[in-house]
């Protein structure tokens, strides 16, 4: 198999090698990991041919820059609004491309988001660890922390597309769905009120979590005794400061969660840019579970149109606008 | 009293079966934890024990909220409690100054000599409830009463692996070097969390720890 080899010349400060995450150990401790943002690692894994939950690169704000020194890899870049450019083609957002010796890849922040996956096509060589390259960066496990000075070898695959659009996934909209609990008893009903009623912003985020700007929720008591939680858990500090706990959160903890994200809506929370507004409304379990079985076909069919390589009609007519467009707006 | 099974978001189920640490509550949390594991219903995925709860981790395309809470609840009234009395670990630990940063600090608040809290802490048999923070931290009960002590209000200078702490009613051997405002009595070489093996944690829930005193040669040899 031919080998690429990709130097990091520049990486923000949350990059890391990611596959679908660390399934299993929970009860020791080990939380899953795995990309913020799940939908938009399936997608570049997809475009590119590669097997569902392989190890790509998650990127977040500050992007990366890579020089390919040795040999030519394709590559797809999904989640947020990241936008790539290869040498000196603006390549846009949600696209596949290959990057060859010789040439920079440079991937950068758009308006949007604040995680996206840059997958290569073929297997990036890297450490696991209990059978996963998913990095939990607290405890430097997995496949590492992606920083400057780096180099990424890569088994390619050939005859990977040269540069084309990835369709972008259903626009889900509407507030963040969250079920309330597990430890809402811990709140006095008018904190709940208000999680429903008031709109809060994103704050400070990293893989653990987001902090929350709104209304305070003050927990009657923090006395709980610690307990499991799961990724989508809104857990409140004792100044009643909500934070959205995601993919590198603690697997038990001892402040009160007032409600837990539905699981189809957490990548998309976490896609909040800092002062972004974003409002929550509840479900019961059985609407939620119906939630995730409605996403999960609708993300299905998503993804083998992605891996089918065509995107929709509109897709495609979209991608010509955004070429010709320039010429063409007022003509 | 029956545990309550509250939803976390669409893929948990957490079985809370009290409010307080209580060993005869958390062997039916094990029994229950045992039985699951060994006979997982349709859908689960995984099962994480902590203090006075048990998490049920759920896939909820093949299962759901309301079958599985009937299913566990079933399980629940005839798992009984743990026969399985855990295993039992004895780690040796040295006590050198530099080892335990925090021992004269710690014995002078609890107005006794540094030795006399080395003793009462050899004395007790600890167990583990829970692990959490980062991977093979095991929450350990059982700190005698006369040796509890409040976390310090802000957590100091990076610890190292293996470092021995106590706060409160809780002892943990550290996996990570990190800062913490537990108080370090002592270290142990005994590696709680190996990397290297496909069998990394030496620790299980509900397994049963005890303490003994190592010199600085044994330490530095083992």
């Amino acid at each position: 198999m031919p080998r690429a080899v990709l130097m990091v010349e520049q990486a923000g400060p949350l990059t890391t090698l990611q596959d679908a995450g660390r399934f299993g150990h929970l009860r020791h401790g080990v939380t899953w990991s795995g990309p913020v943002d799940r939908l938009g690692q399936d997608a570049a894994h997809a475009a590119l041919g590669n097997p569902p939950g392989s190890t790509a690169v998650e990127l977040s704000h500050g992007g990366i820059a890579l020089s390919c020194i040795e040999g030519a890899v394709g590559f797809a870049l999904a989640g947020g609004d990241f936008h790539a450019r290869l040498g000196s083609v603006m390549l846009g957002s949600w696209t596949t491309g290959v990057v060859r010796a010789g040439e920079r890849l440079v991937v950068r922040d758009g308006k949007l988001g604040n995680w996206a996956s840059l997958a290569f096509a073929g297997r990036i060589q890297c450490p696991a660890w209990l059978g996963s390259t998913a990095t939990l960066a607290l405890a430097s496990l997995g496949g590492g922390r992606v920083k400057a000075g780096d180099r990424l070898v890569i088994d390619a695959d050939a005859g990977a597309p040269d540069s084309r659009p990835i369709p972008r996934p259903p626009a889900v909209t509407g507030p963040i769905r969250l079920v309330s609990g597990p430890q809402a008893g811990d709140f006095a009903p008018e904190s709940l009120t208000a999680l429903l009623a008031m709109p809060f912003a994103a704050a400070a985020f990293d893989r653990m979590g987001m902090v929350l700007d709104g209304p305070p929720l003050p927990p009657l008591s923090v006395t709980m005794l610690s307990a499991p939680l799961l990724r989508g858990a809104v857990q409140v500090n004792g100044a009643g400061t909500a934070t959205i706990l995601l993919a590198d959160h603690q697997t038990t903890a001892g402040y009160p969660r007032i409600a837990t994200i539905i699981s189809a809506d957490v990548s998309r929370a976490a896609q909040h840019r800092p002062g972004e507004e974003m409002r929550f409304a509840a479900v019961d379990v059985a609407q939620a579970i119906a939630v995730t079985r409605t996403t999960a076909a609708v993300t299905a069919d998503y993804i083998a149109r992605v891996g089918a390589g065509q995107g929709s009609l509109e897709d495609r007519l979209m991608q010509a606008n955004l070429i010709d467009g320039v010429t063409d707006a007022h003509g | 009293m029956p545990p309550i099974a509250r939803p976390v978001g669409d893929t948990g189920l957490l079985l809370e079966f009290g409010t307080a640490i209580d060993p005869t509550l958390f062997d039916r949390i094990l029994a229950l934890d045992a039985a699951l594991v060994a006979d997982p219903p349709h859908g689960m995925r995984e099962a994480v024990p902590a203090y006075v709860s048990l998490l049920i981790v759920y896939d909820p395309l093949l299962t759901d909220f309301a079958t599985l809470e009937q299913e566990v609840c079933r399980r629940a009234k005839t798992s009984g409690s743990a026969l399985l009395s855990g295993a039992a670990h004895l780690i040796p630990m040295c006590c050198d100054a530099d080892l335990a940063p925090d021992l004269a600090e710690a014995a002078e608040r609890l107005h006794m000599a540094p030795e006399a809290l080395i003793e009462a802490h050899l004395a007790v048999e600890y167990r583990v409830y829970m692990f959490g923070f980062a991977p093979g931290y095991a929450y350990m009960d059982g700190v005698p009463a006369s040796l509890h002590l409040p976390r310090k209000p802000v957590p100091v200078r990076t610890r190292p692996v293996g470092s021995i702490m106590i706060a409160g009613g809780q002892c943990l051997i550290t996996t990570l070097p990190m800062p913490t405002g537990w108080w370090v009595i002592g270290a142990t070489r005994t590696p709680v969390l190996q990397l290297s093996s496909p069998q990394p944690f030496l620790f299980q829930p509900g397994d049963r720890v005890r303490f003994c005193r190592q010199s600085r040669a044994e330490f530095e040899g083992s």
